[in-house]
């Protein structure tokens, strides 16, 4: 059975059944479970749901230790920029240690973190920073666009024996959509063809998907047929999905809200001209934030974000435009 | 208390201590040797000097406590149970070694033996251990954690956040610190005002002291109170130990920043020459029985020796097996 929730509550919803389904599922975060009225210490005790200090380092850290032990912890950040005060523990800490050791220990770890906050928050809490982890090996990165996915990914994350970040985004945060009501699963590593299409493929990541099908319910006014991908997992990456469908379009435009050159449409662009070179009828097109710091006012954030307009027109642009023969 | 110098200088621990701490000094100079050869390949750390350390606080604990240690951790690894040939089989990279040759000296991991790892990054299991300290007393049991660090490591933010948790969720972890007055090159005074590294943690409320590091059964008589009192909920305690490095920080140092000590000042200082002669004082060992713990030391590094020059190096194909569980 499935009934509409809002894309935050459904994540909400995968943990809570996940401490539920297993007794070793722990929860950190600032700000969590404070009273005893909170629905996760009312239903799992203070000794599972800990609310920390403003000390990620530590409260990472100290996750990991308790994922050696065999625990799962599934630690709430908030804010994905909060990551970025305890890079050790994130990149050089969690994710090496099953390498490290020979495959001696697991890490099976969940960091949710909140990203593209791009409502007013300025340079600092918006950042769409998922391109510095997608190349950190060991380290398993989520997006989830939809309520649904948003809840499975989270189920996958906890249950996976491996440091996962799930990114969710924040202009998603009250978005509704269908969610199942029991156990639901989305495999990590999986990209999903979210609208097929034979003129052009968009790949859309976390809340570019939505613009992607927005423009892409554009072009078919005016006779263009775009397949949309949602990448929903950042590591591993669905390349063969993405290549499939660029043998069947030929052309290609990813839309990513993240700055370009720190983005992960950078990187699906590079694996397409490697692998998929051949299939290629005009140049791979990014639409993607500037490079520059978000900056707070209104106007202006809209001006550096990707848009409808913006990427009707890149594929306006890539089905015009041809490979040289 | 478990162990009071009267105790543990009687007979077998004396025995045992000794033991422990010429194991560690015969390994690691072999290691040295090996570091020059090339046979062990990167960089090196060695803890001649500070084996008092690891042999007072590691006899007390059990195999079901864990053990984190710092860049200088082969002393912690071989007195928490790592067989030396496992540990000597790492250091030369192959297939045979603790962690599959993939992690090398300063990533040391035994999980069978309860050393849950060397560190490249000062400071940066600090919260790991407190993570497994956590993860016992959830467990329920009276288990506890241990991480040796030197005195550069208290400087770092990463301390004071994991130092502050500890004391507020009254974790069973031993902090021990191991002050040996050199922070890499650097002499501590070129880096903090606070003289003592038991100071500190001072308003944190648990349980600290200062001792003579290179005094086993001074070491091992204060961590015997603390071990006791962690195991009855009272953590988490700091245990500062004062000791000499006798080598550069790293295999290869020039050490232009200090003057050598004496010989015969380090007679004086040399834990292994201390308990020989306490030993010798108290009746419990002899000329041959000294001379036979070093001669059986010495052999059985050999034996790793030969162990490990006898074990392939690892394959390509393992690679692509160890970056996700």
């Amino acid at each position: 059975m499935a009934r509409e929730l809002p894309y935050i509550a459904a994540i909400g919803e995968a943990v809570h059944q996940e401490m539920a389904r297993d007794d070793t599922v722990l929860y950190f975060g600032q700000n969590l479970g404070l009273t005893d009225e909170d629905p996760y210490v009312k239903a799992f005790g203070n000794d599972r749901v800990r609310v920390t200090p403003i000390s990620e380092t530590a409260e990472i850290g100290m996750a990991v230790g308790t994922a050696f032990a065999g625990y799962r912890p599934v630690v709430q950040l908030y804010m994905a920029e909060f990551m970025l005060v305890a890079m050790d523990q994130v990149v050089n800490e969690a994710p090496r240690f099953y390498g490290m050791t020979g495959g001696q220990v697991k890490v099976p770890l969940v960091l949710q973190a909140g990203y593209g906050f791009t409502a007013g928050w300025a340079g600092q809490h918006t950042g769409t920073i998922y391109g510095m982890f997608m190349g950190v090996p060991g380290l398993k990165v989520v997006v989830p666009s939809t309520p649904a996915d948003a809840k499975g990914l989270m189920t996958a994350a906890i249950r996976d024996d491996n440091p996962v970040i799930l990114f969710h985004n924040y202009l998603l945060t009250l978005e509704h959509g269908d969610v199942p009501e029991g156990e639901h699963v989305v495999p990590i590593g999986e990209a999903a063809v979210v609208r097929e299409g034979s003129d052009a493929t968009l790949v859309g990541i976390g809340w570019t998907v939505g613009k992607a099908l927005a423009a892409a319910e554009q072009l078919a006014g005016e006779g263009v047929s775009a397949e949309v991908i949602d990448v929903r997992s950042l590591a591993p990456l669905d390349t063969a999905t993405i290549l499939q469908s660029v043998e069947k379009t030929g052309r290609l435009v990813v839309v990513d809200q993240a700055t370009r050159h720190a983005s992960a449409a950078a990187i699906i662009a590079a694996e397409v001209a490697s692998e998929g070179f051949a299939s290629l009828k005009a140049p791979v097109d990014l639409v993607t934030a500037l490079d520059a710091t978000i900056p707070y006012s209104e106007p202006m954030e809209q001006y550096l974000l990707p848009d409808e307009t913006k990427i009707v027109a890149a594929v306006q642009q890539v089905l015009g435009a041809t490979v040289a023969a | 208390m478990a162990a009071g110098p009267a105790e543990g200088l009687d007979g077998g621990v004396g025995l045992e201590l000794l033991r422990t701490m010429w194991r560690i000094r015969a390994f690691e100079e072999r290691v040295g040797e090996l570091t020059r050869a090339n046979e062990v390949h990167g960089l090196v750390h060695l803890s001649v000097g500070q084996e008092a350390v690891a042999a007072g606080v590691c006899g007390l604990l059990r195999a079901d406590d864990v053990a984190y240690s710092n860049h200088r951790a082969h002393g912690h690894a071989i007195a928490k149970g790592a067989p030396l040939r496992t540990v000597m089989a790492e250091l030369m990279g192959r297939v045979a070694g603790l962690c599959g040759g993939l992690g090398g000296s300063m990533h040391l991991v035994d999980r069978e033996h309860g050393f849950l790892g060397a560190t490249g990054v000062v400071g940066g299991n600090v919260p790991l251990a407190l993570g497994s300290a956590l993860a016992g007393r959830l467990a329920g049991g009276d288990q506890l954690a241990v991480v040796f660090f030197g005195d550069g490591a208290v400087q770092g933010g990463i301390f004071v956040e994991s130092v502050n948790l500890a004391a507020l969720w009254r974790v069973p972890l031993l902090l021990v610190c191991e002050n040996n007055g050199f922070t890499e090159f650097t002499p501590r005074s070129a880096h903090t005002v606070v003289e003592r590294v038991s100071d500190v943690v001072a308003p944190y409320d648990f349980a600290r002291e200062t001792v003579d590091g290179n005094d086993v059964a001074a070491v091992r008589e204060a961590c015997a109170r603390f071990v006791a009192g962690a195991r009855a909920g009272e953590g988490p305690f700091l245990l500062e130990c004062l000791t000499h490095r006798l080598r550069g920080h790293y295999e290869g140092d020039p050490q232009r920043y200090r003057q050598a000590l004496a010989a015969d000042e380090w007679q004086q200082l040399d834990p292994i020459l201390r308990l020989q002669r306490t030993g010798t004082g108290e009746g419990w060992l002899d000329h041959d029985s000294q001379a036979r713990l070093e001669t059986q030391a010495r052999e059985e590094v050999e034996d790793a020796v030969r162990y490990a020059r006898e074990s392939p190096f690892p394959e390509p194909a393992t690679l692509g097996k160890l970056v996700y569980a």
